[in-house]
């Protein structure tokens, strides 16, 4: 069966916030909304559950510290034993005051790398993906939420427009996709 | 919202300035049956500057913070300014603690823990004769000392008299005058802060270890000063709140505060790390011998400091929930602090009494005394102000502050 999504469009902010807020409180499931910047405080409000984000980020930076502390521990103790400012050369517990810098450095770099790359990614964004938003103009100055007739069968997709003109939206437009 | 002190809470301040007195006192009577009291003198001296220096370096953070959210026109701390400001009025009672202790230290002519006051050291001929001590005399000697002793309390006084005063002014004229003129006069705070902070490290506690020197051991002192403001901010916060005070403070107030408290425990293990590796990594013996004094003789006591400064809440206040979880915050806060005391107790007994120095009943005792007093001087200054501001600028901000 085709998806019938509607789209509505705002033309502030503070209006689509106080529309989804009276929607969901109706019941309505707001699918995804789309803004030129982050809107405070719309998360909770379409139930958007908080970023696994910082978790990636610690796992990526651990990655950083394990891979910094192997490569050094080889590079500089077990293939070539370096002379760190006349201290013991074969032990890399002794001298490990040296490679903390690094150690920091690589973590941060691998951290700061993974994670900007793990939001592009999720968010569709990377270089080269299609645009998946409906209507350029919310990269501008418009705001948009989004609909899908599956997630709320409890309406028809009359009454959802119904209460969806209640909310002060500036535009609606409806979609049908395979 | 008036705030009052509970019965309990009276009663725990002078239970434990009471322990404290009364280990004071069995300490000294072992010092006595130990060596005569030979140490006496000087260990209750270096007592009283540990403690005086900690606690008043936690009144002077508050007043550093606060400068900091004027001079950058913050407003989400609208709904703790009073908490900090209750943290600042410790400020009057340390700088008279300071004195005291440095007068008696001065009399004593160093009382071995400034041993460059003492003149057998830079009398040429004299037993004691010390080059090093003599070459350093135009900047440590005692008036000089006194000079800018006075000068840093003198300004810090000054400023925080100035800023208390605005601020139950603001309560009742409102306006935004006042909030421009707290964040000019905030602004010239800062610069005077940020050379006295280094200058009076170097003149209350570097000049402990005379030989030695290090440029950035005033940044290291003032980041653990920082630090345990910020633990102290926080706890008092989550207890004022568990009591029922303070409505407009919600979760994402404990969870800003509780990034403060990782962000500037961070500062000091960074600080700390930086002078540590440079010494080691050049290797230079003045320059080494203030961290080889500590490591021969206090090595577990050195290091397990550091490692619980960092790790801690590195670790356990890593993540979103734990900056928002009071029973977290309090007790990596309380572990933390306790860090922090022994790493000011590390700086200044084992820079005068060296090998001597150990963690006895007089430590205790008068750190627990130091505290009682410390808490006590808070919590009659939370009474002395209504705990929510009126007419702050930001106050809607942070009323609503969200993150």
């Amino acid at each position: 069966m085709a998806e019938q999504i509607i789209y509505a469009m705002y033309d502030d902010d503070d209006v689509l916030k106080d529309g989804a807020k009276k929607l969901v409180a109706k019941g309505i499931k707001v699918a995804e909304v789309f803004s030129p910047f982050p809107i405070h405080g719309i998360d909770p409000i379409i139930g958007i559950k908080n970023t696994r984000l910082g978790i990636m980020a610690f796992l990526y930076g651990i990655t950083g510290t394990i891979i910094a502390t192997l490569g050094m521990r080889y590079f500089m103790i077990s293939d070539w034993p370096m002379n760190i400012g006349g201290k013991p050369n074969f032990s890399y517990l002794d001298n490990i005051l040296a490679f903390i810098p690094v150690t920091f450095e690589f973590t941060v770099l691998c951290a700061a790398h993974g994670m900007a790359i793990t939001y592009l990614l999720r968010n569709k964004t990377l270089p080269g993906m299609i645009a998946s938003n409906p209507d350029p103009r919310t990269t501008d100055d418009k705001f948009v939420m989004e609909f899908r007739m599956s997630e709320n069968s409890n309406f028809s997709s009359e009454e959802l427009l119904d209460l969806i003109k209640t909310t002060g939206v500036s535009e609606i437009d409806q979609k049908s996709v395979k | 919202m008036e705030f009052k002190i509970t019965k309990k809470a009276n009663l725990f301040t002078i239970f434990v300035m009471i322990v404290g007195l009364l280990f004071t006192g069995i300490g000294v009577a072992l010092e006595f049956g130990q060596d005569h009291g030979h140490h006496l003198g000087q260990r209750v001296l270096g007592n009283m500057l540990i403690n005086s220096f900690f606690f008043f370096a936690i009144g002077l953070g508050a007043l550093f913070f606060l400068a900091l959210q004027y001079a950058t026109e913050t407003g989400w701390y609208a709904s703790v300014k009073r908490i900090i400001e209750a943290l600042t009025g410790y400020l009057p009672v340390g700088i008279i603690m300071m004195v005291v202790t440095l007068l008696i230290i001065t009399l004593m002519d160093g009382a071995h823990i400034y041993i460059w006051m003492d003149p057998a050291y830079t009398t040429p001929g004299s037993h004691h004769y010390d080059a090093i001590i003599e070459g350093k005399s135009a900047f440590l000697n005692k008036p000089f000392f006194w000079i800018r002793t006075i000068v840093y309390l003198g300004t810090y006084f000054i400023f925080w008299r100035g800023f208390k005063k605005r601020s139950m002014l603001e309560d009742v004229e409102g306006g935004t005058k006042i909030h421009f003129l707290n964040y000019k006069k905030a602004a010239i705070f800062l610069v005077f802060f940020a050379v006295f902070s280094s200058t009076s490290a170097w003149d209350w506690i570097m000049s402990i270890d005379v030989h030695w020197f290090s440029t950035l051991f005033g940044w290291y002192i003032f980041a653990g000063m920082w630090c345990s403001t910020m633990i102290v901010l926080v706890t008092l916060t989550l207890y004022l709140k568990k009591q029922g005070y303070l409505p407009n403070v919600n979760e994402s107030h404990i969870h800003d505060i509780g990034k403060w408290t990782f962000a500037t425990s961070f500062l000091w293990s960074y600080l700390w790390f930086s002078q540590f590796m440079l010494i080691w990594y050049a290797n230079i013996p003045e320059e080494t011998t203030y961290h080889l004094m500590r490591i021969e003789n206090f090595k577990w006591l050195y290091f397990g400091m550091f490692l619980i400064n960092f790790s801690f809440p590195m670790i356990l206040l890593m993540s979103r929930d734990a900056k928002r979880h009071a029973g977290i915050l309090t007790f990596v806060g309380v572990v933390v602090l306790l860090g922090h005391w022994v790493d000011v107790y590390l700086m200044i007994m084992a820079g005068s009494m060296g090998p001597n120095a150990f963690i006895g009943f007089m430590e205790i005792g008068m750190m627990l005394f130091a505290l009682g007093f410390f808490i006590r001087v808070i919590l009659i200054n939370l009474t002395k102000a209504p705990l929510t501001v009126k007419n702050h600028p930001f106050l809607d901000e942070s009323i609503h502050h969200e993150i």
